[in-house]
């Protein structure tokens, strides 16, 4: 940095006039058209179902029953969002959810009502959280390796709790939740949760040290460390910050489905993978969007929604999720190039 | 901490379900014409209960991440266990083609008597089943088929055709005085054989009633979440329903949940397989769920039954054959509120 007054030529259109527009300004823009491309997508989405399906999809309940299944994904992904925001990745949020579903519907779980299921959920889904979190952290682990191992283990254990069986809840004050009568201002409760856990994730990715840590250790772990984060011990809180969003989500979907299955949470870590890629969280960490994350979420439950609405088969509704995926990341970078 | 479930009462409900099937087998068999049955009897190498010549069955199993296939599961080890003549060699139970074709060859080399074998994918499978065969060990070939009859003594199934025919004409028969009737379908997983076969048997069954039009047809994935997100988007999309066809009743619990959710009650549902919650279902008669058509798990008990013969040298009480057929489809039978009692007892959890 020792090189003379005049700048090299070709970075004043990579850094633009700092003077005119402050940073913070331009960083705001940025992400704003980044959201705004996801809204434009979901525009779309409600547009094409609006106008195949006027009346079924423009409905309150369907609006509901969106919100609803994107409930339980979308809290999954929020912890996704933090790990991927941090340079990790989660592989066993699909199978902590079945492993927390199925303990959480044990009959001797059930024995304690409504708390018992809750916390059980919970619980469970913070030890295997601490176990990753040890396992990466601590161990010396490529995430992907140490959450790979618990994806098996986790799915393994979910099976040996079940014995292949479907857990049915027989606990009342657990399936109210999931019925008509609790809706609160027509929302269903549900919803209120996912609410809840991306208004908190939000606060807490952009408002705290915890969030700065999060994304300075994603950015660059030595450069993290030498500004004297503990970084070894951020990445442990992230996992268990993962694994609680997958307690909850667990616990979301017992409501839902009124059991606990080992096959619940199937492929939810392609699902919240994608999710938070789509928003514009970066895979190889140091940026993240949890609003991004949630309009991922919602993009990929409405366009299932679409597709069930208007009968198309299987084949088809792969198909076009996949060539969604690849639509939305391209539209993501074009709008995050050009600024 | 919690326990898991302990689920000794289950087996022992599975245990009599696979004795009183045995039992209906029987008596099905026989009652036509029972009093001439006995005079040839003799002449015949029958498998009975009578204790005879020592047999080692090897059992390569499904992985029990289901209801039905866990009852399979239990299904072989419980009949297994009743007979004093019958050893059986069980291996782990498998999703994985390659994973399973080692532990048939492991069977193999142990040199059993006979080989009972649910195989992960049919096809895949047919080589080891061949080299079975070509070792001199006759393969019991459990519901899903092998490529090949080379590759098996005898195959004892289900009928996926049937089961959506059967269900078909049960609605068929409860709609033919509604007009314009509406008829949705929850199927199973797409990319399984099984589930188009149910399809067909389903639509070719509704082509006998032209005042029923089948409007809307979702695949779910054979569980419980599936079922319910599946079923509330099918719900959602149909504001009118005559009734409704789920291919799986472990799925169906879910279905059930989201009808419950979207608090609908204005159709009838059948569903597919015989879980117990199913036949519980339809004995309280309290909700959408009418009947269910069977893909009964008690084949597997049959298959052991087979096996034995097989090992033993001797054909099947009731039929005048010295051998066991090479092939038996179980029947998809409907189970509805008029004979659920006589199913109860072989329902899965």
């Amino acid at each position: 940095m020792t090189q003379p007054v005049s700048p090299p030529r070709e970075r004043t259109d990579k850094v633009p006039a700092t003077g005119e527009t402050p940073a913070w300004r331009a960083v705001l823009f940025r992400a704003d058209l980044r959201t705004l491309s996801l809204l434009g997508v979901l525009a779309v989405l409600v547009l094409i179902g609006g106008i195949t399906r006027p009346d079924e999809f423009l409905d309150t309940r369907n609006l509901q029953l969106v919100l609803t299944q994107a409930s339980v994904i979308g809290v999954v992904t929020v912890g996704m969002t933090f790990v991927i925001t941090s340079g990790g990745i989660d592989l066993s949020v699909g199978a902590i959810v079945a492993l927390s579903s199925v303990w959480a519907t044990t009959v001797a779980t059930q024995e304690f009502g409504f708390t018992g299921i809750l916390f059980t959920a919970v619980l469970v889904g913070l030890g295997c959280g601490l176990v990753n979190g040890v396992l990466i952290a601590y161990g010396g682990m490529v995430p992907f390796i140490a959450t790979l191992a618990m994806l098996a283990s986790a799915r393994g254990l979910a099976l040996l709790i079940t014995d292949g069986r479907t857990q049915v809840v027989t606990i009342d004050g657990v399936l109210d939740l999931g019925e008509r009568d609790s809706y609160v201002l027509g929302i269903p409760p549900l919803v209120l949760v996912f609410a809840a856990v991306t208004v908190i994730g939000w606060l807490v990715l952009n408002r705290t040290t915890f969030g700065r840590r999060t994304v300075a250790v994603g950015g660059n772990p030595e450069a993290a460390r030498l500004a004297g984060i503990d970084v070894r011990r951020q990445r442990l809180y992230l996992y268990l910050l993962s694994g609680l969003c997958c307690g909850i989500a667990a616990f979301l979907l017992i409501v839902l489905a009124g059991s606990g299955q080992n096959t619940n949470g199937n492929l939810y870590e392609l699902d919240a993978i994608a999710a938070a890629i789509i928003g514009g969280t970066l895979l190889t960490g140091g940026r993240g969007t949890i609003v991004g994350s949630v309009l991922g979420v919602l993009i990929f439950t409405t366009i299932t929604n679409i597709f069930a609405l208007n009968n198309l088969q299987s084949d088809v509704q792969q198909i076009a999720k996949g060539a969604i995926i690849v639509a939305a990341v391209l539209v993501q970078r074009r709008t995050a190039s050009t600024t | 901490m919690p326990e898991p479930t302990p689920s000794t009462s289950r087996r022992g409900l599975l245990f009599g379900a696979a004795a009183v099937s045995a039992g209906v087998f029987v008596t099905g068999c026989t009652s036509n014409e029972p009093s001439d049955a006995k005079p040839t009897a003799n002449d015949q190498p029958v498998a009975d209960d009578k204790p005879g010549k020592p047999v080692t069955i090897g059992f390569a199993g499904p992985q029990a991440d289901h209801g039905w296939l866990n009852a399979i599961n239990e299904q072989a080890k419980k009949r297994a266990e009743k007979y004093s003549d019958v050893t059986m060699e069980t291996t782990e139970g498998s999703n994985d083609t390659a994973q399973q074709i080692g532990q048939i060859e492991t069977l193999i080399n142990k040199k059993v008597d006979v080989l009972v074998v649910l195989p992960a994918d049919g096809k895949a499978l047919t080589q080891v089943g061949l080299k079975a065969m070509r070792a001199g060990i006759p393969v019991v070939n459990l519901d899903r088929v092998f490529n090949t009859p080379q590759a098996y003594r005898c195959w004892i199934g289900g009928d996926n055709y049937g089961m959506g025919l059967n269900a078909g004409h049960y609605i068929g028969e409860k709609l033919k005085d509604t007009p314009d009737a509406r008829v949705i379908e929850l199927a199973g997983l797409d990319n399984l054989e099984l589930t188009k076969q149910r399809t067909q048997g389903f639509d070719d069954a509704l082509k006998n009633y032209p005042n029923i039009k089948k409007v809307a047809r979702q695949a779910a994935e054979f569980t419980v979440e599936s079922g319910q997100a599946k079923m509330a988007q099918l719900l959602q999309a149909q504001s009118k329903v005559d009734a409704l066809w789920n291919h799986d009743d472990d799925q169906g619990v879910g279905a059930l949940r989201a009808i419950e959710q979207a608090g609908r009650d204005d159709f009838l549902m059948v569903g597919g397989a015989g879980a117990l919650s199913a036949f519980e279902a339809i004995k309280a008669d309290d909700g959408v769920l009418k009947a269910t058509v069977l893909y009964p798990p008690s084949m597997a008990a049959s298959a052991i039954d087979l096996a034995r013969a097989l090992g033993q040298g001797k054909g099947i009480g009731g039929l005048a054959e010295f051998e066991i057929p090479t092939s038996l489809t179980c029947y998809s039978a409907v189970v509805d509120k008029e004979n659920v009692d006589q199913y109860m007892s072989t329902g899965f959890k």
